[in-house]
């Protein structure tokens, strides 16, 4: 029989147990810890951790954090080129000889001094390995064969660079500043090095460092912790930075509600907007060095003509696209060069004209319009945003049959030239404008096998004159006068092109108040955990 | 049948059944790599990317051995998995043996916490269900099971952690564990709580514990509803039989029948349909993994698909198929211990 007495002991005894289970909880959940920074981010597009072969998004953000360079760009300025383990350079007066003179106590996380030995062995390093950011370094005309000598050290404090060509300095320095260009110490790799790897087995998950950061430990798809360099020339406002990896934007909303992150890197347009006004986190947004644009292949017969390219540019909802589906993470942008990097073109000339477009297309022989394939990739929000293009297209006649795929599926289709309309990204390797104007204009063979397969010649697009300027472009010395053919460039690629730019990659990472420091790169070599600091 | 010539015969149906071990894998290894090869999707673009110069991109297609006729890149692979060696994950960069032995620990301790609380919970549903057919009892069992069914495991991760870990506080979030326990414990089993308990570390084995509660409890929810209606229907048709109703005209208590009598004869379809879903399980619950940030087999395998990384995907393909061929050899020797007529 229950009685009063054994009720009450019952009910003591129960919030006794709820309370021991509520202490136990509360005691093994996890808070960031001071001098502990918890960034919930997706990373599994990390592989390497080695500055001469990654080229992802994450790795390339860790190698700029661990690694310094010969140089830099700060991302207040980003245009200005700065020294970060070079104190000066200068230029030969054939514009081939590049003499670096390097800073003195900028020390690696072992605490022995960067010298120019280890700039030199660094650099030999990429050419050697050729790994697939070499390229930004190789172009200058380095390769296995002539690197002792194009790449040498003087003294101690000396580093001397020789291009097969006249180069540009700025092209030089900018390519210098991409985390392949990261300064490795040379006696930690060599001590590890496997047969002819140059430490790359060892590198891939480990560092060896004289940037801010040295890396603690990577597990593939869990987490990547960092601690600060005691040795760093500036020590960092942060000990630890913990990358934990979250796929689900939604967790890692509720992560930093909660109070476990501190930084939340990957969330969705509306989650964006849902805290955009609390009082509780700050947005960090940034212009990034990715734009969107539709591939037009120049190989079909009808997207070839000028007046349907021209059509579809004119066709298509800039604004309303980036309005209602990517408020928060796109920006409209209509030329090959994305804000933020040198040579930049902020003009819009294009913006929805039904009646033109449809004018444009009888002008071509098509006023029924015509029917064409769509390829993109089906992830959120690209395949929203295919969708738009559709329709806009369908509202002037052109039927688009959509060939939603994997990214990868996609990027394989249009290397083999097999795509008729495309929506593609593409990101800058580097910060130089060479980087995006190489890839859209210019197309020096269009042969089936030719060795440089720019956007352009996936394309199809046969563009001698625009390849002649590109050339012209990165071989001038001036720097001014660079700039201004940039934008020359651009004008002329936005009328013939047969890309459709439409936005520009913005990165949004929301932080909790109280965080402050975080910056976001125009690059992901740029974003600085450095400043990173917990109130 | 004697029983020197029966002992004879079961040895024999145990080695056929050995013996199928390696035909399967070697059917599974040929499907899979052949299916690994008409994907659209250039395996080079996961070793070098999509800017890598021509001659990168040369140059890796040599090494991958995909510049050789499919028959020889097969064998190459086949030999290559006989001697240990099932190459080097793109995405990790590490040997896919060291991979699939950190990331299947995860999806292991996950998988088993989740199929004993289902079995547990299953079984006795089912058997309730069963037994007070037509009541409220069984009405609700079977809106519970639909629930179980019908509900997007997305759906229900997302208002779990929005319930217990953001609203009410009590359980941890994604992950294995806190952070403040990250790298603490020295990895010996890859088990995380075993970890824990064997280096006396109890803070973190409760942590570990903590964190197993929402993505285990939700993986449960989904088995133990498949379980309970598979038990419902097996006892229904036991509870129908002449044998039972002959027990209840002899007077035995209703507790014999069900569980001395009914429910044991319902225990060989019962090990399969448990053994089938703790299988699947740990092939990997892919959303589940993805929603709690779990780093398990399945994430591993799916991260691995999109990224065209086939080492890692040939390699993990073939240890799910490892583990559905144990757990049915398991399952095959329950069913002699169950049921004499299978011996």
């Amino acid at each position: 029989m229950t009685t009063r007495r054994t009720l009450l002991t019952g009910l003591g005894a129960a919030s006794g147990a709820a309370l021991s289970w509520n202490t136990v909880i509360r005691s093994a959940q996890a808070q960031t810890p001071p001098g502990v920074i918890v960034m919930a981010k997706q990373l599994d597009d990390l592989i390497t951790l080695d500055p001469a072969e990654s080229f992802e998004y994450t790795g390339a953000e860790i190698s700029g954090n661990v690694y310094q360079r010969l140089v830099s760009t700060p991302n207040d300025d980003p245009a200005r080129l700065i020294g970060d383990l070079a104190e000066s350079w200068t230029a030969g007066d054939d514009a081939k000889t590049f003499t670096f003179r390097l800073k003195t106590g900028q020390k690696f996380a072992s605490g022995k001094e960067a010298t120019a030995e280890d700039v030199v062995y660094s650099l030999q390093r990429v050419v050697a390995l050729n790994k697939s950011p070499a390229f930004i370094i190789n172009q200058f005309g380095f390769n296995r064969g002539n690197m002792a000598q194009t790449i040498r050290a003087t003294d101690p404090r000396t580093v001397v660079l020789t291009t097969a060509e006249p180069t540009a300095t700025s092209f030089l320095l900018y390519c210098l500043s991409a985390a392949v260009g990261s300064i490795v110490e040379k006696a930690t790799l060599s001590a590890r090095v496997q047969g002819d790897d140059w430490g790359n087995g060892w590198l891939k998950t480990n560092s060896a460092g004289s940037g801010s950061y040295s890396i603690v430990s990577w597990r593939a798809s869990e987490a990547v912790t960092l601690q600060a360099n005691p040795n760093a020339a500036e020590a960092p406002a942060t000990r630890r930075i913990i990358m934990r990896h979250v796929a689900d934007p939604s967790a890692q909303l509720l992560g930093l509600q909660r109070g476990d992150y501190d930084i939340a890197r990957n969330l969705a347009s509306d989650q964006i907007k849902g805290v955009a006004g609390d009082s509780r986190y700050t947005v960090v947004t940034q212009r990034k060095a990715g734009v969107l644009y539709i591939a037009m292949n120049q190989k079909h017969p009808i997207l070839s003509k000028p007046g349907v390219r021209q059509a579809i540019k004119m066709a298509i909802d800039y604004e309303g696209i980036q309005s209602n589906i990517v408020p928060s993470n796109y920006a409209v942008h209509q030329a090959f060069l994305p804000e933020g990097l040198p040579g930049a073109l902020t003009e819009k000339p294009f913006k929805m004209d039904v009646a033109g477009a449809k004018r444009l297309l009888a002008e071509a022989g098509h006023p029924d319009g015509f029917e064409c394939s769509f390829d993109f990739f089906s992830g959120a929000p690209v395949g929203d945003i295919a969708q738009a293009v559709q329709a806009n297209l369908a509202a002037i006649g052109i039927r688009a049959r959509m060939l939603p795929g994997e990214m990868r599926a996609v990027i394989t289709k249009t290397r083999a030239r097999g795509h008729e309309l495309a929506l593609l990204r593409w990101g800058s390797d580097y910060f130089d404008p060479h980087s995006n104007a190489e890839a859209f204009s210019m197309n020096p063979d269009n042969g089936d096998d030719a060795r440089n397969k720019t956007l352009a010649w996936r394309s199809g697009w046969e563009i001698p004159e625009l390849t002649a300027r590109t050339l012209a472009a990165v071989k001038e010395t001036d720097a001014e006068k660079r700039v201004d053919m940039y934008e020359q460039l651009q004008r002329d690629h936005q009328q013939q092109s047969p890309f459709a730019i439409m936005l520009q990659d913005v990165e949004v990472a929301v932080v909790r108040s109280g965080v402050r420091g975080f910056r976001i790169g125009v690059l992901n070599d740029r974003t600085e955990y450095a400043s990173i600091a917990k109130a | 049948m004697p029983r020197a010539r029966l002992i004879s015969r079961q040895w024999g149906s145990l080695a056929a059944t050995a013996a199928s071990i390696p035909i399967t894998l070697l059917g599974l290894a040929l499907v899979t790599f052949f299916i690994g090869r008409v994907v659209p999707i250039d395996p080079v673009l996961a070793v070098v990317g999509d800017r890598a110069p021509a001659d990168v991109v040369a140059r890796a297609r040599v090494e991958l051995g995909l510049d050789q006729p499919l028959p020889m890149q097969f064998w190459r692979y086949l030999t290559d998995i006989v001697t240990g060696n099932l190459g080097r994950s793109v995405m990790t960069s590490n040997p896919v043996w060291e991979d699939i032995a950190r990331f299947f620990p995860a999806t292991f301790e996950l998988a088993t916490l989740a199929i004993i609380i289902a079995a547990v919970l299953g079984i006795g549903l089912g058997v309730l269900a069963a037994t007070r057919q037509g009541s409220w009892v069984d009405q609700a069992v079977r809106v519970f099971c639909l629930a179980g069914h019908s509900l997007p495991v997305f759906v229900l991760g997302l208002v779990s952690l929005l319930v217990f870990y953001a609203w009410l506080g009590w359980l941890p979030g994604p992950g294995r564990q806190g952070i403040v326990y990250q790298d603490m414990v020295e990895p010996v089993t890859g088990l995380l709580t075993l970890d824990a308990a064997l280096a006396n570390d109890w803070p973190a084995f409760w942590d570990a514990v903590l964190h197993l509660v929402q993505p285990a409890g939700i993986l449960a929810f989904f088995s133990l509803a498949y379980i309970a209606r598979m038990t419902r229907a097996f006892m229904l048709a036991e509870l129908r039989s002449e044998y039972v109703t002959t027990a209840r005209a002899k007077g035995l208590s209703n507790a014999r029948i069900v569980w001395r009598h009914a429910f044991r004869n319902t225990l060989v379809p019962l090990v399969t349909v448990i053994f089938l879903t703790y299988a699947g399980l740990l092939e990997g619950a892919v959303l589940t993994e993805t929603i709690f940030a779990w780093p398990g087999l399945g994430q591993y395998l799916t991260v691995s698909l999109l990224n065209a990384d086939m080492n890692a995907v040939l390699g993990a393909t073939l240890v799910v198929g490892l583990i559905y061929v144990v757990l049915n050899l398991f399952a095959d020797l329950l069913y002699r211990l169950l049921d004499p007529r299978t011996r």
